[in-house]
């Protein structure tokens, strides 16, 4: 046990913060000053964005998983700190996560793009971080842009934000400016974290990372108590209990410490086998010592939307297994259970936080495990009032109710909030018309500027919403959402035949409204990429025995070369060879080969 | 043991010569006749090279290029050298392919005194603007005179060549010209229609956009009148584009078969293939190299490859399908999908079953191409 003043004296020097910002605001480059300023890294070692460490993360810019840093700080004055920066995913499908990482923190670096000022997200974040009380900074970052308009972002500070521009720090993460004065503002401005060493342990879960030799490092807050290695810990959530192996720092690895104590973040080694058995939000206690209570703010994170995954070969469904269960380990918001369809075979139906979550899935295990995969066209989960009183939630559409037995069909709808210059009004208002929205009102955040708040329903913004937005907006517009409960629908089945046998996987439930062009649409891209055959192919859209849309693919009408002598045969076989591999990759349906590709073309919904 | 070695194998030779080269034509040849004598010589040397391999022939065709640009005394020591080292069956077939312009009354004659006893005369159209279009250097009062001449040669079997389906060629021109070329009275009519073969000067007219492909519908169409004229005038449709005068027996082109019957051949000459077995082998396309490989004692091979079991059931399949001879059905059996694919394609008559054996039918001969993807 540590005497007293020690625990106080360590409390005190300890800040616990997150920076939060709207996507591409810098949020990614100033976490990598922050580390490299305090002396984690040197500069030859400076990579672009040490905290994103996935490809698909650097690609596309982003944060996808979250990786907290503890950082060693000294002022001028000889005062030494610990800094823990705890990062946060930067997209609208992680706002829970998010929200349990903001739990962990007692304060906040807002970041503002000098040049594109406030937007949609810097407005959801602060909310965010104003709901766990957090003292936020204000820093514009970005000065060194030529667009940079300094007046202005600290004018929208003020009225849009609500927030002191006086107290607004200035920066550039990208040429490193200003860095000493954000991590001096941190150590001063935001309070030190509070808590009790002595009562029972209370432990934040705010994320988990699996790796392969140690099992699941759950990143937690401990705000009372202390847990040390050796201790029985308690998950309150599930009432598991497990036996902590390891706790310490997160410096760019792992440091081992002797113990957790109150007010500290780190993390947690324990023989958790799965990222799944923790779950993010959880309170950790000990199994000797229980907290009377766990930390307000748990919920389960529920799936918004839903796809089936399926092996190009149906002989690589066994890999598949393998790969979706090692993927899982390290996402506990993917769930998926067993799927099969008569056309792609055995797969898994598999539920996601947003479209952007499912694109990571398909790409990591495309790219990571090696996946060739079909998934099939997005779902949100539709309610069905039956005649008979009950009542089911279908994300499948294999699934679907009896037509005769719906009573009425509900679909899941958000509200937006989209945040544009309001010269864009007209064409914003267009978009959301277009996709059925609702209930438009509008507020005048500052002069110049509309905030449009809308109701939509949320399988018309999984689809290139955003960036659709994005586009009209030449990039001004921004936008966030919250779920807003069912609402009563004009839903149907849209199936499509191809020579009057269904195709389960192409099958989707959809507004009546949307079916024919959605359905045409199919037609045609399905016509672009299933290969002719002997025989004339009839694709259709049908709604129950009516069909609404249809389109054909030609057959053969001749299909031969006119000479084959000697120095043609090796050239013919070797063609043969590549359309013999061609047709393994195409699935049979009936007698028609229909490629992977006709299965993928049909996925988006938008014209590319 | 393979058992295509039991089957009488084919010699082939390429003459890469030619006065001009035509506009559509892929296959090798140079239009320079400088080096004739150092490639006979080289081709004497090629040909002893493989009298240990290849113990006799019972075909012997002389292809190109223009085997008739030789003078009469170069195609004799040519065939003179190829009969010395080699050992030719008795009723062997041997053909010279020939150019309308180049044939006359004594070059015939010397070629009969040569042992050749079959001419395949390259017609192309009997239409003098068709004939333009090819780049053919011959007319079709050419083409006329020189079909005579052969009728009346004596020379037993006598086969033309025809292209049909240009661009500017009409149904009733092509019908024209089959008309005109049968009063000949040829027994043997390989019809081709037009393919526009990358590197040929057609293909760059092709990408220029000075001439375009029929279009499928009306290849069908010319493919379909061209068999039926044929077969009303006694000729067997028995692979995609070859006719043989019905008789007995048949006046196929036995040389050719061995193509599609995967007999074994060998191909002398510049770019010429040989096959044997599971092995297949080509020469240079480049009549220096090849004299240069050969006066260094080496075989001008320039690439060879060795078959698979599977690749060898993919070529049968694929060439089989091609010919009326067709593949028994037994061996369709092997394939997986036979038993889904077989009885949808003799329903939809791209099929017919003959002695056991699973033939293309007209209808099949038009996509012969895809007939054996089905079955993989």
């Amino acid at each position: 046990m540590l005497p007293a003043d020690l625990k106080r004296r360590t409390m005190t020097s300890i800040r616990n913060f997150s920076i939060i910002a709207h996507i591409d605001h810098g949020k990614s480059t100033l976490s990598d000053r922050l580390i490299q300023y305090a002396g984690l890294v040197e500069e030859r070692e400076f990579r672009d964005q040490i905290l994103d460490t996935m490809d698909i993360e650097r690609e596309r810019g982003i944060t996808i998983k979250s990786q907290t840093v503890s950082l060693p700080y000294t002022n001028d004055q000889g005062e030494s700190y610990e800094l823990n920066l705890i990062d946060t995913p930067g997209h609208v499908d992680f706002s829970y996560e998010v929200s349990r990482a903001l739990a962990s923190c007692e304060g906040v670096l807002l970041l503002v793009d000098a040049a594109q000022g406030v937007e949609a997200q810097t407005i959801a974040n602060l909310y965010a971080a104003l709901e766990h009380d957090l003292t936020i900074i204000p820093v514009i970052n970005k000065i060194d842009l030529p667009a940079a308009d300094i007046d202005r972002v600290k004018e929208q500070i003020e009225i849009e934000l609500g927030l002191d521009s006086e107290s607004a720090l200035l920066c550039s993460a990208k040429e490193g400016t200003g860095t000493g004065e954000i991590l001096d503002a941190v150590t001063l401005r935001i309070p030190a974290p509070k808590g009790d060493p002595d009562k029972p342990l209370t432990a934040l879960t705010f994320d988990a990372h699996y790796d392969s030799f140690r099992g699941t490092i759950v990143s937690c807050r401990v705000f009372d108590g202390a847990v040390r290695p050796g201790d029985a810990m308690r998950l309150m959530s599930n009432g598991r209990t497990y036996r902590v192996e390891e706790v310490g720092l997160f410096r760019l690895s792992r440091e081992p410490r002797p113990a957790l104590l109150a007010g500290e973040v780190g993390y947690l080694i324990a023989g958790i086998k799965t990222v799944s058995d923790t779950r993010i939000g959880d309170t950790i206690t000990l199994d000797s010592d229980p907290a009377p209570a766990p930390l307000p703010g748990f919920k389960e994170v529920k799936p918004v939307v839903f796809s089936s995954i399926y092996p190009v070969a149906s002989d690589d469904y066994p890999a598949l297994v393998e790969a979706l269960e090692k993927y899982k380990l390290n996402d506990a918001a993917l769930v998926y259970q067993k799927d099969s369809s008569a056309a792609l075979g055995q797969g898994f139906r598999c539920g996601f936080l947003g479209l952007l979550h499912l694109e990571i899935v398909q790409e990591r295990l495309e790219r990571e495990y090696n996946q060739s995969i079909i998934m099939t066209i997005p779902s949100v989960q539709y309610r069905f009032s039956l005649k008979d009183g009950g009542s089911v939630v279908i994300d499948n559409p294999q699934y679907y109710p009896d037509p005769v037995m719906i009573d009425k069909a509900e679909e899941p709808f958000v509200k937006a909030s989209i945040l544009i210059p309001d010269r864009y009004m007209g064409a914003v208002m267009n978009l959301c018309l277009d996709r059925r929205g609702v209930n438009p009102q509008y507020t005048y955040p500052t002069p110049g500027r509309i905030e449009v708040i809308c109701d939509l329903p949320l399988a018309e913004i999984i689809y290139e919403f955003y960036d659709k937005l994005k586009t009209i907006t030449q990039g001004y517009g921004s936008f966030d959402y919250d779920l807003a409960g069912y609402r009563e629908s004009d839903l149907i089945k849209l199936d499509i035949l191809v020579n009057g046998e269904r195709i389960d996987a192409l099958s989707m439930m959809i507004h009546r409204e949307r079916s024919r062009p959605r359905a045409l649409q199919i037609c045609n891209r399905l016509k672009e990429e299933i290969p002719r055959h002997m025989f004339k192919i009839a694709i259709q859209g049908a709604i129950g025995g009516t069909i609404i849309a249809r389109s054909t693919i030609p057959p053969f009408r001749k299909d031969v070369t006119a000479k084959c002598y000697g120095g043609d045969v090796t050239r013919k076989r070797k063609l043969l060879e590549k359309q013999k591999k061609g047709k393994k990759r195409m699935k049979m349906v009936g007698s028609i080969e229909i490629p992977q590709k006709a299965f993928v073309s049909v996925f988006h919904s938008e014209e590319t | 043991m393979k058992k295509t070695e039991n089957q009488p194998a084919g010699l082939y030779v390429h003459i890469p010569f030619c006065r001009v080269k035509c506009l559509y034509c892929d296959f090798y040849s140079i239009t320079s006749t400088s080096a004739t004598a150092e490639w006979l010589r080289a081709l004497d040397q090629e040909a002893a090279l493989y009298t240990d391999r290849f113990s006799s022939f019972d075909t012997l065709y002389l292809g190109g290029g223009t085997p008739t640009l030789l003078t009469e005394k170069e195609l004799g020591h040519l065939v003179e050298s190829l009969f010395g080292r080699f050992c030719f069956a008795r009723d062997a077939e041997v053909t010279l392919e020939a150019n309308p312009d180049d044939i006359t009354a004594e070059k015939l004659h010397t070629c009969k005194e040569l042992g050749f006893n079959r001419i395949s005369l390259g017609v192309q159209s009997m239409d003098d603007r068709d004939l333009r279009f090819l780049g053919r250097r011959h007319t079709a009062g050419q083409a006329a005179r020189a079909m005579d001449l052969i009728r009346n040669s004596g020379l037993s079997r006598f086969g033309i060549d025809l292209i049909y389906g240009l661009p500017a060629q009409t149904g009733t021109g092509w019908k024209k010209t089959l008309r005109k070329a049968l009063a000949f009275s040829p027994d043997h009519v390989s019809c081709y229609q037009l393919t526009l073969s990358r590197g040929t000067r057609l293909w760059e007219m092709q990408e220029g956009g000075l001439i375009s492909p029929l279009g499928e519908e009306r290849e069908r169409n010319l493919f379909l009148a061209t068999s039926e004229t044929l077969e009303e005038h006694g000729f067997a449709h028995y692979e995609v584009s070859n006719y043989a005068r019905r008789g007995e027996p048949l006046h196929v082109c036995r040389h050719n078969l061995k193509y599609w019957e995967r007999a074994p051949y060998l191909g002398l000459g510049p770019s010429a293939h040989s096959f044997r077995g599971n092995l297949r082998w080509w020469n240079h396309r480049s009549v220096a190299q090849y004299c240069q490989d050969l006066d260094q004692g080496r075989r001008p091979i320039h690439g060879n490859e060795r078959l698979s079991e599977e690749q060898a059931s993919l070529e049968r399949l694929s060439l089989r399908l091609r010919t009326k001879a067709g593949i028994p059905i037994r061996e369709l059996r092997g394939y997986e999908d036979s038993e889904r694919v077989l009885p949808g394609l003799l329903r939809a008559g791209y099929l017919e079953v003959i002695e056991e054996r699973a033939v293309p039918t007209r209808e099949g001969f038009l996509v012969a191409d895809r007939l054996p993807l089905l079955f993989l």
